[in-house]
């Protein structure tokens, strides 16, 4: 059957038709207005390119449809949904801890940002108090997080600009931090550390220096990223004064993170409302001028050393404790009482078989992921699952911002301005 | 974030500048006040009012609008509005409940653009038609999918996945 047999077939489904409905072909403009002498009579054609969902630049199942006048960028429609896969709804069908790891999974660079914002949530809902131990090593876990997430935008991002062994670079030291994730919580990606009311289990021995290690690395490397790429005449063309959007715009689109901070804002929940005791670390804020593609990027790179310097204040400062609250109604006992404690048996039974019953009532908890305000909506009704969670993901919200940052640019530029949106589509599909 | 007495003020403001005639009413049905954060519920006809005199008082973020089912309860559907205030650092939360049977809530994305995709996905996953949103579709379901997954009553699994191969058969076209 040929293309356009297959088209017209009267079993075709209603998906495709509509599919097959968006022309691809030119549509002509009228050029200037018809009374001027001038343009008179010329006409220039609109072209409707299809850009994804399948293509490398775009950073996951992102499809775009771009209508293009010549080379400007004349208007973007981001169309949505690919990886949905219902995490939200799973959720609702299980008891609270069981929820964390299927969170973990929506923005997959950030893993541990939604386990915090989860358990931040579920934790308020309960009223647990988190040991102070247990918070530092959450610090220092999401911090690392964050320089991986960051990691990988730029190995990324500077693969779409051309730039290929960066990539090679950051990936060397993202697999540092996989390996340092592996030791501390047993995985490196996905890792279940976070529990509520503190984290699954204390540092290992050998760990704190091995991570002192890597912090010490770390700033000699990020120098070495920027030597790369603040010094390359390709770079600095394709990312300076393209993309530009300024503060009030970006926040009437609800944008936040390190895209807010690049147009010259310096929100961030870390200093502005601090969680998980972010008040006692000394660290800035880095911003930028304009809000162009450069600034996104420079204001990524100087978050990495800022995020090493909260680490190392965490490692140094680690508070000794309980890595997790001794609220038997909440966290399961410590192994070994189970072979001596009736008490802790039964705690451990009903929590493994049936979970904690939070009180009736909704929160939303938000935190400053690598990309923005990660929120966590949860509803309790009082039973044992929660009734409904919800992630204001800020790759989501963000993405709204695009088109506004794209159009009247080169298409060049699009590409440009989509890696340093950094959007990771697990957590806008969820 | 208001204190009980700061979100009583709040609410009491609304009410005399909304409902001060007295032929409407109060657009806030109710306080609630817990774990150290507010909500207002309000009547879902007047959320355009609230949010805008809200806005005059410094929440000009809308951080979140998300949606809620509170089967078997009715009026059943939610949609919570989250607001910040960057200056004070303090936070809002506004929610307003409909009937499943009409659920239509007027649309804020004209005057909050960052509303435009958010009230998309709570269409898409719970049904709430936005009044005056200029491209109300589904978002994140494909364009022809029907019901509202994320209602309580939406059943888990059983759901059969499109490929090349059964296409016809899962889209339920004519053979």
């Amino acid at each position: 059957m040929s293309p356009s047999e297959q088209r017209s077939s009267p079993g075709m489904s209603e998906y495709r038709r509509r599919e097959d409905s968006i022309t691809l072909s030119p549509v002509e403009e009228q050029l200037g207005d018809p009374e001027d002498g001038h343009a008179a009579g010329r006409t220039q054609e609109l072209l409707t390119l299809n850009f994804g969902p399948h293509h490398p630049a775009t950073h996951g199942v992102l499809r775009l449809l771009v209508t293009l006048q010549g080379e400007i960028v004349h208007d973007i429609k981001p169309i949505i949904g690919y990886v949905h896969t219902g995490i939200e709804k799973t959720a609702e069908d299980k008891s609270y801890w069981k929820v964390i790891p299927v969170v973990e999974r929506m923005d997959y660079l950030a893993y541990h940002f939604n386990a915090m914002a989860f358990c931040g949530a579920v934790e308020t809902l309960l009223e647990v108090e988190v040991p102070r131990r247990a918070q530092y090593l959450r610090v220092i876990q999401l911090e690392l997080n964050r320089i991986m997430s960051h990691l990988v935008w730029l190995g990324t991002s500077a693969l779409d600009l051309g730039a290929i062994s960066m990539f090679w670079y950051c990936f060397r030291e993202r697999e540092k931090i996989l390996d340092l994730f592996e030791m501390s919580t047993g995985a490196r990606m996905h890792t279940r550390y976070f529990q509520v009311g503190g984290v699954a289990e204390d540092i290992p021995p050998g760990f704190a220096a091995k991570l002192r290690g890597f912090l010490d690395e770390m700033p000699g490397r990020v120098d070495q990223y920027g030597a790369l790429l603040n010094s390359n005449e390709i770079v600095l063309q394709r990312l300076r004064g393209t993309g530009t959007l300024d503060a009030d715009a970006l926040l009437e689109l609800g944008v936040t993170g390190p895209l807010l901070r690049a147009a010259g804002n310096a929100w961030d929940l870390r200093k502005a409302d601090p969680y998980c005791s972010y008040e006692d670390f000394d660290f800035k804020i880095p911003i930028g001028t304009v809000g162009d593609n450069y600034d996104r990027f420079a204001v990524r790179l100087a978050e990495m050393y800022e995020s090493v310097k909260i680490a190392e204040q965490a490692l140094e400062g680690l508070p000794d404790g309980p890595h997790i609250t001794d609220d038997r109604k909440v966290a399961l006992p410590p192994r070994h009482e189970l072979a001596t404690s009736m008490e802790a048996l039964i705690h451990h039974f009903k929590l493994v078989t049936e979970g904690f019953r939070p009180p009736p009532g909704e929160i939303y908890y938000p935190v400053e992921s690598p990309r923005g305000e990660l929120g966590c909506f949860v509803s309790s009704d009082g039973s044992a699952k929660p009734a409904r969670v919800h992630m204001r993901d800020p790759s989501f919200v963000n993405l709204q911002a695009f088109s506004h940052m794209a159009k009247g640019g080169y298409i060049a530029d699009l590409i440009a301005t989509l890696a340093m949106l950094d959007p990771i589509l697990g957590g806008i599909d969820r | 974030m208001p204190d009980a007495t700061g979100l009583e003020l709040i609410a009491q403001a609304l009410r005399e500048a909304e409902g001060g005639d007295g032929t409407s009413g109060s657009p806030v049905l109710e306080t609630v006040f817990f774990r150290g954060r507010g909500t207002l519920l309000v009547e879902p006809t007047r959320i355009g009012a609230v949010l805008a005199s809200l806005r005059e008082r410094g929440y000009t973020f809308l951080a979140s609008v998300h949606g809620v089912d509170y089967y078997p309860q009715e009026p059943r559907l939610g949609v919570v509005y989250e607001l910040l205030d960057m200056r004070r650092v303090d936070r809002i939360t506004v929610k307003l409940r409909v009937a499943s049977d009409v659920p239509e809530v007027e649309s804020v994305t004209p005057e909050w653009p960052t509303a435009d995709h958010q009230e998309r996905e709570v269409y898409d996953m719970f049904g709430v038609r936005f009044r005056g949103h200029p491209d109300l579709r589904r978002i994140l379901m494909p364009e022809d999918y029907e019901g509202h997954p994320q209602r309580r009553d939406f059943p888990i699994g059983g759901e059969p996945v499109l490929f090349t191969f059964n296409e016809r058969d899962t889209m339920g076209s004519p053979q």
